[in-house]
């Protein structure tokens, strides 16, 4: 009873679902050609990313003035960007890392393109530091490398720096953590491949994966150590952004809180993207038995908890910047100062998106819907921007000195950068979800037999998940697989007679017109040499059983259809 | 030319195949190998696969990452070049080490992920360009191949691994 599982536990997979169903499930996608939704999709993303990229071409070559910045506010949009990629990218991690360790099944479907994501915006977040640099071709000065100054180091004690280190480490990992899961999957895409371009690609992406025993038993070791380093890993990295603000001394960034409440609050943004993401894919991709109501409520659970936790940290926020009575925290960006102020939009923008509308989700209703969850994960994005947005633009415009207040207002260009970053993400969202395995398919099987709906129903009747073994019944095809030389012997008797295609005088014929051909015979028939109708045309009895011993698949087709009578009312037709 | 002859046995249950590995294992044949589309837990037991040493050797490249940052900060930050940065004078690593416990933390991480991965795809022979080794494209799908040595026995073999609930049998010369 390896696979056993409660009974009151709903499936995670819907639908009479076999191994290898879900095989064709995942690979559709990538096999099938896109839909004009994507191509529109896909243009409007291009759009907004080439118009982010002509920004970030006119800031570079100007300078930083083109912004909304000035002597007071040198952080506005570029951080708060900055910052709310970065927390996007932490559902990913979080998702296949600490589910992993608490063995959370619910993981397997939404895993992959929850790690795509987290990739997928870290390189936006990225770019902002890069960019606002102003300089970014200096930008590998952060590195710890001797230079032309001397021996002047980078500065350990800097929490910018420590961001170097944690971004780059948690970009690293969570990319070779992806990439070894996908291994198996991209085997299958290319053990299935028919055409040879195809195979290639796939054969390259998939490390020459064979899936050994041996192999899986490090492949699943690997997963579990990874997943215990990027668990703290996930948790340092918002941790150190936090710090970027809290060991500093401007009021209301020099709070202690910011850690733990920043990681609950990327955690809190991430799954309100997965959210997003995943309510268009499991439509797009028609992956609705894999990422079900079940996943959506799951995910919606988490985003009350973080939100939760988001919430009373604000109430102490505004709590302690009142109670302190120091005036010089009258204006952090949770006060009364705020919310009264000329940035009170913001400030309650802020509390709407962030703290009211999840609270939908407490009804069980809202919570398992997928239109309801989509609508609140758009809002919660929403909020989480303008939480960094009045964390960093709100403290900025209130310096310790009336001379230095100043109200930012973003200029075309620092709208345009934004723009563009989404652009990007969606670029590179899409182009995966038509190129890649977007469920982690090997993963899904291995709890087919525990929580598939398939399979639950069955053990409720008492049947069990393994199969009966009826030995006199089905007795196994038992063969002696030809070797290499006595193949290469029977493919030149099968040719003397047909005639080889010579592809500088002849074109090869649409094979697949002569019925019984399908595209993987074609592609099969392809492979040994057969191109044209008069080769096929030319066949007898005695090359239809070699064409069999050779290629081993579809025996007997060939003499049944008729493919040479066929083949011939093709040529003279 | 015998010796160089296996037995391709395939399954297409998980259930099954465990069964039957412990079948073979029990009538004291070799298992040279067995393909799987998914991990199958306790198969690497059932094989008498001995346990991979992949998460020790992770903690030794964790060590090793540690230890490059604490030369890094005190090499760079104490000895080479100290500087008075905020009134914070950087005279001895021990007193400054509280900033530097982020550096060291991430190059562990760092480090013991990546060497980690490394020895696995070293030791798994996985890497860009090398070509697949799984004698049939179903085992990345919904069959698991084992792979048997035949000395002399394949009548024996056959009769067992078709008992033990086989769906194909294919005697292959192994080159």
């Amino acid at each position: 009873m390896s696979h056993y599982e409660a009974p009151i536990r709903e499936p995670l997979v819907l639908g009479d679902k076999s191994y290898h169903d879900i095989t064709e499930d995942i690979a559709k996608p990538i096999e099938g050609k896109a839909n004009k939704h994507w191509y529109i999709a896909f243009g409007i993303s291009l759009a907004a990313m080439l118009w982010g990229f002509g920004c970030i071409f006119y800031t570079v070559g100007t300078g930083i003035g083109v912004w909304g910045l000035s002597k007071n506010i040198g952080w506005a949009w570029d951080i708060t960007n900055f910052v709310w990629w970065v927390g996007i990218g932490h559902a990913g991690t979080l998702i296949s890392a600490v589910l992993l360790l608490f063995r959370q099944k619910w993981r397997m479907a939404i895993n992959r393109s929850a790690e795509a994501m987290t990739i997928f915006a870290v390189f936006q977040a990225g770019l902002f530091p890069i960019i606002h640099m102003g300089r970014p071709w200096n930008a590998f000065w952060v590195l710890p490398i001797p230079n032309q100054f001397g021996s002047l180091w980078v500065n350990f004690n800097s929490p910018l720096l420590w961001d170097v280190f944690a971004i780059s480490t948690y970009l690293s990992v969570s990319l070779v953590f992806w990439w070894t899961g996908l291994l198996p999957d991209f085997a299958m895409i290319r053990d299935r491949a028919v055409k040879p371009f195809q195979k290639k690609i796939y054969a390259l992406l998939s490390f020459g994966w064979s899936g050994r025993a041996k192999d899986w038993q490090r492949f699943e070791e690997v997963s579990l150590v990874l997943a215990g380093l990027a668990t703290p890993l996930v948790l340092s990295v918002h941790t150190i952004v936090s710090m970027d603000f809290a060991t500093s001394i401007n009021p209301g960034w020099h709070s202690t809180i910011f850690p733990p409440y920043f990681v609950a609050g990327a955690i809190f943004s991430g799954f309100a993207m997965v959210q997003t993401l995943l309510g268009i894919m499991r439509k797009v991709t028609n992956m609705e038995d894999y990422i079900t109501r079940l996943h959506v409520e799951y995910m919606n659970i988490v985003i009350i908890l973080t939100g939760g936790i988001v919430a009373v940290a604000y109430a102490t926020e505004f709590f302690i910047a009142w109670y302190t009575g120091s005036p010089y925290e009258y204006y952090t960006y949770l006060s009364v100062g705020a919310a009264t102020g000329p940035y009170a939009w913001a400030f309650y923008s802020l509390l709407f998106f962030n703290i009211l509308t999840p609270q939908l989700l407490w009804f069980k209703k809202i919570r398992r819907s997928f239109i309801w969850s989509f609508i609140i994960s758009i809002f919660i994005n929403i909020g989480m921007w303008f939480e960094r947005f009045d964390i960093i633009a709100i403290v900025l415009s209130k310096g310790h000195l009336p001379s230095t207040w100043w109200r930012f207002e973003p200029t075309f260009v620092d709208v345009g950068i934004f723009i563009g970053t989404i652009g990007f993400f969606f670029v590179l969202f899409l182009l995966y979800a038509r190129t890649f395995p977007v469920i982690a398919q090997a993963e899904v099987k291995t709890i087919l037999k525990s929580s598939g709906e398939f399979y639950k129903k069955r053990r409720e009747q008492g049947i069990p998940s393994k199969p009966a073994i009826n030995v006199t019944s089905s007795t196994p095809e038992i063969s002696v697989v030809v070797s290499e030389e006595e193949k290469e012997e029977k493919l030149n008797s099968l040719f003397s007679k047909v005639g080889i295609f010579d592809p500088s005088t002849q074109t090869a014929d649409d094979l697949k017109k002569i019925s019984g051909v399908g595209p993987k015979l074609e592609g099969v028939l392809n492979g040994i040499g057969l191109y044209t109708f008069e080769q096929v045309s030319k066949m007898t009895k005695q090359e239809y059983d070699l064409l069999d011993s050779i290629t081993g698949s579809f025996p007997g087709r060939a003499e049944r259809d008729n493919w040479a009578e066929q083949a011939k009312n093709l040529l003279n037709g | 030319m015998e010796s160089s002859k296996v037995i391709h046995a395939f399954y297409n249950d998980d259930e099954v195949l465990m069964d039957a590995v412990k079948a073979v294992k029990a009538d004291h044949h070799h298992i040279e190998e067995v393909f799987c589309p998914f991990p199958v837990h306790g198969l690497d037991k059932a094989m008498g696969l001995a346990p991979t040493k992949l998460a020790i050797t992770a903690f030794f490249y964790g060590i090793t990452g540690l230890s490059v940052a604490i030369w890094m900060t005190n090499y760079m930050m104490i000895e080479d070049w100290p500087q008075d940065i905020g009134g914070k004078p950087s005279f001895s690593w021990m007193e400054n080490m509280p900033a530097f416990v982020p550096i060291m933390f991430e190059l562990t991480v760092f480090f013991a992920a990546h060497l980690m991965v490394i020895t696995f795809y070293m030791r798994s022979r996985i890497w860009p360009f090398k070509e697949a080794e799984n004698p049939d494209p179903r085992t990345t799908d919904d069959h698991f191949l084992m792979e048997i040595p035949v000395n002399n026995n394949e009548e024996e073999l056959t009769e067992l691994l078709a008992r033990t609930g086989a769906v194909e049998i294919n005697i292959v010369d192994k080159h």
